[in-house]
């Protein structure tokens, strides 16, 4: 009997009925890691002695006769961004490398029930969509070994598409989960900016991130935003709204919710297979009693120009932190100067170095106006684009990328090609918004096709529910 | 040509990063490549548009001041790639 590929919910009935034991249930996820994880690499770093012993806990309470919360016992993946207490936590960075967290992360305190199995591959400090960004290796798409998985929560996506974890926390600041959660074929869901804390979260660009499940059905989704949402004091930008059960989201009913297609998203450039499975999704929702509308998005062609803007200012200036001083590596030099830039210029990757000098570049006296507050600007007209939308409809579909996994090597030579990746994920960051990655078929080489659902501010609920139905009847 | 071999080395040093001498070709090249790209926002006319920081609405939060246990100085130190005496030890800072 295999555990390793069941969901976290069919697996809490197992244990809470006794029928398996959190340590079979470790012990069988662990065995299937050691098989698999030479040839897909999702981890950077396996936590196999504290699964073992925690599962072991987890056992005794059940013996004890005691309820276990849902994901109690659940075997999982957290990227290496968020902070994990006295487990290395390397933002797949060399600057990184030897980095012990002296506290938790928010939300991986509030899984602290589950059990880490490790911490999963990433492109170094989430910048980068294929994970080969990662300073310690590139992590294959369990789907095909030759093609990326996606990123930059690559390793989290592999982790949970390999069987190497049943679910996993990734973060998303342009589409960092719901794009390897296409590429995988399992489903991602960014949160709106906000529902999740994101403190202990190595930040990148503070106004885009957000923590998110990364889970193989809508059901376990539910169960990971349940237990990860929330207003957290340690986090100004976490929002003090209510957090619904998403649970009750788990029905299947469509009827009379209207749902937008841009038709910006379906244009020239988007694999056709992927665009004929998002149409079919539509009508599919259409025959559930969906009302489908057309509409238009005009800014959308701007938002990579304004993401690669405001991200890298961002992070240039959030990686101002990496000076060898206080924590991370140091590599000497004769005065503090020379240190800081040593040990910058040697530990941290290329696409990092990229970002920072974009980034302050577009900070820089001269160029201010012309390029970051340019594009602060435009994120407004993106943003309105999407209030006007949901004044008329209570969803937006659309692709979630403009074509499936891509092979390992294929666009590491064109940073812009990789960039333009994520053109139907960073609209939603701009706005904040609430969106998901839902696995709706294979193309003729059977790779996995995702279709995204983007809602309105703090509806997940929404989202969760047409999730679901399409989950149901697909 | 958005950016000249001065404009990186100014935003290099700014970033206290040194580019190399065979990198600096590379560099010039894929910068360029991008800003260019960018430059597809001036076609819009933002004259009468609020730049956004952040998406949703924020405001300031306040707290009572109180002293609330924080973080110990061995913890704060654990990761300190030089410490002695309960600080973090650099290198000079100020010319002798």
């Amino acid at each position: 009997m295999s555990l390793y590929d069941k969901t976290a919910h069919e697996l809490h009935e197992l244990l809470q009925t006794k029928k398996i034991s959190a340590a079979e249930l470790v012990a069988d996820v662990l065995s299937h890691v050691d098989e698999v994880e030479d040839k897909i690499g999702a981890y950077v770093t396996i936590t196999r002695d504290k699964a073992t012993a925690d599962a072991k806990a987890v056992d005794e309470k059940i013996s004890r006769g005691e309820k276990i919360a849902p994901l109690e016992g659940i075997p999982c993946a957290i990227k290496d961004n968020i902070c994990t207490k006295g487990i290395r936590t390397t933002c797949a960075s060399k600057i990184l490398e030897n980095f012990v967290p002296p506290y938790d992360a928010t939300a991986y305190q509030k899984l602290s029930t589950s059990i880490l199995i490790g911490k999963a591959n990433m492109d170094e400090f989430a910048m980068g969509s294929s994970t080969e960004n990662s300073a310690y290796h590139t992590t294959h798409n369990p789907r095909d070994l030759e093609r990326v998985p996606g990123g930059s929560s690559g390793g989290s996506t592999a982790a949970v598409a390999g069987g190497e974890a049943i679910f996993a926390l990734g973060s998303d600041t342009g589409g960092s989960i719901r794009q390897p959660a296409s590429f995988c074929g399992v489903v991602g869901f960014k949160p709106t900016y906000g529902r999740v804390s994101r403190y202990g979260l190595v930040a990148f660009a503070s106004s885009l991130d957000q923590i998110g499940p990364i889970t193989r059905d809508v059901t376990d989704c539910a169960l990971v935003l349940n237990a990860i949402c929330g207003h957290d004091d340690m986090d100004s930008t976490s929002t003090a709204a209510q957090v619904p059960d998403f649970t009750k989201s788990l029905v299947a009913d469509v009827k009379g919710l209207k749902i937008g297609l841009p038709k910006e998203y379906f244009v020239k450039g988007i694999d056709a297979e992927i665009e004929t499975a998002v149409r079919n999704v539509a009508k599919k929702f259409e025959q559930l009693g969906a009302e489908i509308v057309e509409l238009s998005l005009p800014h959308t062609e701007y938002a990579i120009a304004t993401y690669y803007l405001i991200a890298p200012a961002e992070a240039a200036t959030n990686l101002e932190r990496y000076d060898g001083v206080s924590y991370g590596a140091r590599v000497d030099g004769a005065d503090v100067v020379e240190m800081m830039t040593n040990t910058r210029t040697e530990k941290f990757g290329e696409e990092v170095k990229r970002r920072i000098m974009i980034g302050n570049y577009a900070l820089s006296a001269g160029y201010y106006d012309a390029y970051y507050l340019k594009a602060l600007k435009v994120r407004t007209l993106i943003q309105k684009d999407f209030t006007d939308a949901f004044g008329k409809v209570d969803l937006i579909l659309t692709p979630t990328t403009p074509n499936t996994a891509f092979k390992i090597g294929e666009m590491t030579a064109d940073p812009l090609k990789m960039y333009l990746q994520d053109i139907c994920t960073v609209p939603v960051n701009l706005a904040g918004l609430p969106g998901i990655s839902i696995p709706c078929g294979v193309t003729s080489q059977n790779l996995p096709i995702g279709f995204q659902l983007i809602g309105k501010p703090l509806d997940e609920a929404t989202i969760l529910k047409a999730a679901f139905t399409c989950e149901q009847s697909l | 040509m958005k950016i000249s071999e001065q404009d990186i080395k100014t935003v290099a040093s700014l970033s206290r990063l040194r580019i190399r001498e065979e990198e600096k070709d590379d560099v010039l090249f894929q910068l360029n490549k991008i800003l260019t790209y960018v430059e597809n926002l001036q076609a819009l006319d933002t004259a009468n548009v609020e730049p956004t920081t952040y998406a949703l609405p924020m405001q300031n939060v306040f707290r009572a001041d109180v002293v609330k246990p924080s973080l110990e100085r061995e913890l704060a130190l654990s990761n300190a790639p030089l410490k002695e005496d309960g600080y973090f030890k650099v290198p000079r800072v100020l010319e002798a």
